[in-house]
């Protein structure tokens, strides 16, 4: 069911935007991997086996990204994901990537939740505590064509609300996805915009730890 | 360091099945692009050494992102090409300035040897501009099986007085090469051509 043909990696080290420099450049990468999308041209009714098989994709590609990114696993403070599926395919196949891309990341970044709870539907209870990837994965999905543009949205990995760090990174693969193909995509980032200053929530200031303040 | 970088950006594309077939080893291709400031934007200025200097800068800069993306050893490398976008306030002469004189001796440091011309394009181009940055083998101009491109393209560059400068290094050929011509394995790599 599983048929890797391509996989695209994009790192960005942003260093000023016009303001000024920063002491330490914000780093923000994004992984692409291009499978051949088993349902194309056709009504398949039961998708959900490739939810389950797409599980170890997404643990290699989140591994994969953060070694392209080159920074230890505590330096991620934003995360996102999102799909493209090709013209031969529905919108639906692309949310395929909601359990198996969103959970990838939020394990290497610590988290401590039941993924298989997740998939059947139930969210983890928050306990209030101080943890790593509490947050939902922003997400985005689109059907295009080859060299379609997606922007994936990104959010703060422990609060949702943090305002510095609402973000997103534009992402596409040249030459996909082809009909029969769905790109998937994860994106990470080391911090907050660039020249951040539109008050709201700070990251510092995180205190509920229920994921989203 | 001479050049003002505003952000850099490292792509790598690994291509493992073409047309349903198994291409192995997968081909691989790194892209590094640096968005910079335009010494020169808006005005006419005769002398462009500063854009030569700054090719210099990035030759070694982005060959050696390029090298290290791949993970490869530098003699490792197969072909490479380069390009940059010059935004609305300047001109194409000052592409010209930062790709040709300099740039290529540290690029090919960072490849080892690279007796073959480095191919390139250039344009004038606005925000999300994209070039197809072209490719050869690096060390036998004419090994048919490395003609290639890979496009380049950052989102929120060039602005009008910036430029983006594109390296491409790869370890490998077009996938399921079949069209003849000279092969990697029988080029001498002596004249830069065959």
């Amino acid at each position: 069911m599983i048929e890797i043909r391509r996989v695209f990696t994009h790192l960005e080290e942003i260093r000023h935007e016009f303001g000024p420099v920063a002491d330490v450049p914000l780093l923000r990468g994004a992984i692409g991997a291009v499978l051949t999308n088993p349902f194309a041209g056709r009504y398949e009714a039961d998708i959900l086996p490739m939810m389950d098989a797409l599980q170890p994709v997404g643990l290699d590609m989140a591994q994969r990204l953060l070694k392209a990114m080159g920074v230890e696993v505590d330096r991620i403070a934003t995360y996102g994901k999102g799909a493209i599926v090709g013209a031969a395919g529905e919108i639906e196949h692309g949310a395929l990537w909601h359990v198996p891309g969103g959970y990838a990341m939020r394990e290497l970044l610590g988290w401590k939740g039941d993924r298989n709870a997740y998939a059947k539907g139930m969210a983890e209870k928050k306990t209030g505590q101080p943890g790593n990837a509490l947050s939902i994965v922003p997400s985005t999905k689109k059907v295009g064509g080859p060299g379609a543009a997606l922007d994936v949205p990104l959010t703060h990995i422990n609060a949702s609300y943090v305002r510095s760090h609402f973000d997103a990174i534009e992402v596409r693969v040249p030459g996909a996805p082809a009909a029969d193909e769905i790109v998937f995509f994860l994106a990470m980032s080391t911090g907050a915009r660039i020249h951040a200053r539109v008050a709201g929530l700070k990251a510092t200031d995180i205190s509920q730890w229920d994921g989203l303040r | 360091m001479l050049a003002k970088i505003r952000k850099i950006i490292v792509q790598t594309d690994e291509i493992h099945t073409e047309m349903g077939r198994e291409v192995h080893p997968p081909v691989r291709k790194a892209l590094a692009m640096a968005v910079i400031e335009n010494p020169f934007a808006g005005r006419y200025v005769e002398n462009l050494d500063e854009l030569v200097s700054i090719g210099e800068e990035l030759g070694a800069l982005l060959g050696a992102r390029c090298v290290q993306a791949l993970g490869i050893a530098p003699g490792d490398a197969h072909s490479y090409g380069k390009a940059a976008i010059v935004g609305e306030a300047g001109e194409l002469e000052h592409a010209a300035a930062i790709l040709h004189p300099k740039l290529g001796a540290p690029l090919r440091l960072a490849v080892e040897k690279g007796a073959a011309l480095v191919p390139s394009s250039k344009k004038m181009g606005g925000l999300g501009t994209a070039i197809d940055v072209p490719l050869g083998h690096k060390d036998a101009a004419f090994v048919r099986s490395h003609f290639d491109a890979m496009e380049a393209r950052v989102a929120d560059a060039p602005r009008a007085n910036e430029i983006v400068v594109a390296v491409v290094v790869t370890d490998s050929g077009r996938p399921l090469a079949r069209v003849g011509g000279l092969k990697a394995c029988e080029a001498q790599g002596v004249d830069g051509l065959r």
